[in-house]
């Protein structure tokens, strides 16, 4: 039922085969993995699940219940959030039971994995505490393979449209039809036609209108995936808003083309500026550019230097300490493309934050300037944050930044709160 | 414009990192620390206590005289081995911009498709990659014999290990030796184990070793079978003259086109090739010296394969040992992401100028270098270590211009002899080597000047 777009006749391999044989890659940042595309489409697994995303509430003077927020997910959790190259999570074991992870990002996430074969309205096996799971969780992400049979999953996902719409109808329900690599374009905006069409009449045969349903067409062969994530987390941010109209500002005063706060780790952006139309390919470009920083830093910024090295760096005829020959403690960085000569900058706002911004033509020779302005804008960004800073690792290795602790992975959480 | 002048929000106050500068104080800051780098720099030189830091005028160029710059190479280099193996599309990776998924489209190749790869300005590949269907195989070994394997400096010979059938490759391979050995025995070659991709990680290594060593002593006992061969008729016709005893110059890669692997590789196989090596290299340690970078790379432009690199000592404590293949491949696959952008083809330059400075870990830069190359530059933290280095590696573009071909080399090591000749902001200039010998590379005036000049696009 698929139609293939690109690429000649099947790879008859199978599944169990393809999981032992396929490589790891060892720059999942900078590598397209492609390979595996093909024959992944060929390869009707059972995907179906459900992602509930959760945010810390933004008024702080109710204390967290249970400390961290909660992201609960059945899906594509790998790839989104652990940094994997696609055909990596050829080699995920199957989800077969709730998984609970913390979540390194931006915002302090508890990621629960949740099995993608199981009911959880209406299985014997398993005793869930509806009010634990759905009780403080925002949005409840429902992830549909589109290259398989979906009529199950779709029966599923209204059952629990409608369990949800009862006891908990603030949350946000962000359908992903994933996996449409591999699927025309037609092809693609037919399945979610016919998908909303049986969603819709579902409800209203239930007398639910309006319930908060969303569609999001996604890939992890492409940057749509992290699109639409970064579009349901928007969606849960406290006063984006104003978020959005800092962006704007510094897009409108530094003549840039398209800002974003990207979160280093996972790649969503969760603000862009609000000037121009909504831009896929600003966005893959901003994106790669943060996968090229992140690969810059690990082979040249992850390991420390001797303590002779900063001796002699200081010394004579320097006289000056490392920390007050540089600019700027966070990491900051420059692209100029060749045609129009317009440049990329990037610049590390905390552990997680990145702004990246595409400029206009010729303004890379205004970079002290941008710079400055730049610099505001961070200091109003970490306010807005009020991030609770942990002291700095220090060693050879400082300036531990989002750049790093994406690279490394192994940071630990830092306590957010809402304003 | 008048924007730019003032802070862009209410907030008043700019904190930029440790000192609260306006744009003025800030030009007048680096006009200070300008003055301060040429002491630097000297005092750098006689701390070293060591020859002129830079490749300074005719002191180092005397390397590079005339004479010692080959002209234009053109290097014969076949590329073999059974149909299917991967030998069309590493070509196009490296040589034609194609992505990974881009070579599942290739066809086979019918007979051989023949390239002349322009590879810096004074190197040409001609390309032979051979067809490697069993027909033209033979064709290869039989007719075409003298033909196919006379004049060639190169040849790779790609084993595709999910073959099933290794003894017959091996056999294939080693009838390919012998023809290379009896029309070019001075050839150099390469066996890159291909695909490895498809071997499961923890037991690539294993898997590559053991192929390694079958594919060594197949040449070995080939090279042994030779040699008596070519005893024998030594013996026969003892007044001919005796050719040195037969040897092979074998080296083996385990490659992937779906990793850096494919990069580490080609970059060997390129790294002999290259006219002048010493030169660049010799020139390269020079600057890196001189501006105390950690490290450079030198990339052609196009293939983004690494020509020659220099390492300081702290920079040799790098633990990521792929580090030069990685560079190619993030750089590569960076230039792809640019063309999507901008709509412009894989092969026309994507971008001019990168910098990255990483608080007080480290910098680098990135930029086109001559006509032919990028060069990467990886430095301690500072601004104005920074500043003076990219200053200083532009300087330093003329003397490498003898990358962009035979032209401008016998030109530049012409006019090297005339020190007068030398172009305003050359090395010598810039940084004030101190040969100590007084002349017009004692700079303490030009210095400034040179600067000066350049402040503008500095800031
Ligand atoms: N073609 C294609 N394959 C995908 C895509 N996303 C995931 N896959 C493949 O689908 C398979 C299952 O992925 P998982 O993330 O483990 O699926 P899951 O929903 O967590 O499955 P359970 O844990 O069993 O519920 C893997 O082999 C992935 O490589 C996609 O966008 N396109
Ligand atoms: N998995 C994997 N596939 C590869 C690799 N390199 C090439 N291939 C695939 O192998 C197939 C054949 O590649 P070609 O480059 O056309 O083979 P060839 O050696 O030129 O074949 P002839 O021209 O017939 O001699 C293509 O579908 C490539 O995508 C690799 O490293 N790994
Ligand atoms: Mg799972
Ligand atoms: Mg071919």
């Amino acid at each position: 039922m698929s139609t293939p777009v690109e690429g000649s006749g099947p790879v008859n391999l199978d599944a169990g085969a393809l999981r032992s044989r396929l490589a790891k890659y060892q720059s999942p940042a900078a590598l397209k993995l492609y390979r595996v595309y093909e024959q992944n489409r060929q390869r009707l697994s059972k995907d179906d699940g459900a992602i509930a995303v959760k945010v810390p509430d933004s008024t702080a003077t109710v204390p967290q219940p249970r400390g961290k927020p909660r992201l609960l997910l059945m899906g594509q959790r790998s790839v989104v959030f652990h940094k994997l190259p696609p055909s990596e999570t050829l080699f995920l074991e199957s989800t077969a039971r709730i998984q609970k992870d913390s979540l390194n990002s931006f915002m302090e996430f508890q990621v629960w994995d949740f099995p993608g074969q199981i009911d959880i309205f209406d299985n014997p096996n398993f005793a869930f505490d509806m009010d634990a799971i759905f009780g403080e969780i925002g949005a409840l992400i429902w992830v549909i393979d589109a290259q398989d049979d979906y009529l199950e999953a779709v029966r599923r996902l209204n059952t629990t449209i409608l369990h949800l719409q009862r006891s908990y109808p603030h949350i946000n329900i962000e359908v992903f039809i994933h996996k449409v690599d591999g699927l025309s374009d037609d092809y693609r905006l037919d399945i979610q036609r016919d998908i909303t069409i049986r969603i819709q009449d579902e409800l209203s045969d239930q007398g639910i209108e309006n319930a908060p349903v969303n569609f999001h067409l996604t890939s992890i062969y492409n940057h749509s995936i992290f699109e639409a994530f970064s579009k349901v987390i928007q969606k849960l941010i406290p006063r984006l808003g104003q978020l959005e109209a800092m962006l704007t500002n510094l897009c409108r005063t530094c003549r840039f083309e398209k800002a974003y706060l990207f979160d280093v780790n996972t790649k969503i952006y969760i603000a862009t500026d609000s000037t121009g139309p909504e831009d896929m390919a600003s966005y893959e470009i901003c994106s790669d550019f943060v996968d090229v920083i992140i690969d810059f830093t690990e082979v040249y910024g992850s390991w420390p230097r001797s303590r002779e090295w900063r001796a002699r760096l200081e010394g004579a005829p320097w006289h000056q300490p490392l920390e007050q020959q540089v600019a700027c403690e966070w990491a900051e960085s420059g692209m100029v493309l060749a045609d129009a000569r317009r440049p990329i900058m990037l610049r590390e706002v905390d552990r997680f934050l990145a702004l990246v911004a595409i400029m206009k033509e010729g303004s890379y020779e205004k970079m002290p300037q941008i710079n400055m302005n730049v610099d505001v804008v961070v200091k109003g960004l970490t306010e807005f944050f009020e991030i609770t800073k942990q002291k700095e690792v220090t060693g050879a290795g400082v300036g531990t930044g989002a750049v790093q602790a994406a690279q490394g992975g192994t940071v630990g959480p830092v306590g957010v709160q809402g304003e | 414009m008048e924007d730019h002048q003032q802070p862009p929000l209410s907030n008043p106050t700019i904190h930029r990192g440790r000192s609260d500068l306006d744009h003025e104080s800030l030009s007048k800051l680096f006009g200070k620390l300008l003055n301060e780098l040429t002491l630097t720099m000297s005092d750098f030189d006689a701390a070293m206590g060591a020859s002129p830091a830079v490749p300074s005028g005719p002191d180092v160029l005397g390397l590079a005289a005339p004479h010692a710059l080959k002209k234009v190479k053109k290097q014969k280099v076949l590329l073999m081995g059974k149909s299917g193996s991967g030998k069309s599309s590493m070509r196009s990776i490296i040589f034609s911009n194609y992505l990974a998924r881009d070579t599942r489209r290739l066809g086979p190749t019918i007979d051989v498709d023949l390239s002349h790869v322009k590879f810096l300005g004074n190197l040409t590949l001609n390309l032979w990659d051979c067809g490697g269907q069993e027909a033209f195989m033979n064709n290869y070994l039989s007719q075409q014999r003298a033909h196919v394997f006379s004049n060639v400096g190169v040849l790779i010979y790609v084993f595709d290990i999910e073959s099933r059938e290794v003894e017959r490759d091996l056999a294939t391979y080693i009838n390919i030796i012998s023809a290379l050995v009896q029309y070019s025995r001075e050839a150099k070659v390469f066996v890159l184990i291909h695909k490895m991709d498809l071997i499961q990680p923890v037991t690539r290594e294993d898997v590559f070793e053991k192929r390694a060593v079958l594919v060594k002593r197949k040449t070995a006992e080939a090279v042994a079978i030779m040699r008596k061969q070519q005893q024998h008729q030594q013996s026969q016709s003892p007044q001919s003259p005796s050719n040195p005893v037969l040897d092979i110059d074998l080296q083996l890669f385990a490659t992937s086109i779906w990793d850096q692997s494919l990069y580490k590789a080609w970059a060997s196989i390129i790294h002999d090739l290259v006219p002048n090596l010493s030169v660049i290299e010799t020139q390269l340690a020079s600057l890196g010296m001189a501006i105390d970078a950690d490290e450079i790379l030198l990339f052609e432009r196009t293939s983004f394969l690494v020509v020659s690199k220099w390492t300081s000592r702290e920079g040799e404590r790098n633990p990521y040992g792929d580090r030069f293949e990685r560079m190619s491949n993030i750089l590569k696959s960076w230039k792809h992401t640019c063309s999507k952008y901008t709509g412009t083809p894989r092969n026309a330059e994507q971008f001019s100028e990168f910098e990255y400075k990483m608080g007080t870990t480290f910098s680098m830069f990135a930029t086109k270098f001559t006509t032919n190359t990028y060069i990467l530059v990886c430095m301690p933290p500072g601004e104005a270590r920074f500043n003076a280095a990219k200053l200083n590696v532009a300087a330093a573009r003329p003397w490498f211009k003898f990358l962009d071909g035979p032209v401008t080399v016998a030109h530049s090591a012409m006019s090297s002899h005339q020190q007068q000749h030398i172009p305003v902001g050359t090395p010598t200039s810039a940084v004030n080597s101190s040969n100590g010998n007084g002349g017009p590379s004692d700079s303490g005036t030009t210095v400034p000047e040179y600067f000066m000049a350049n402040k503008d696009t500095v800031l």
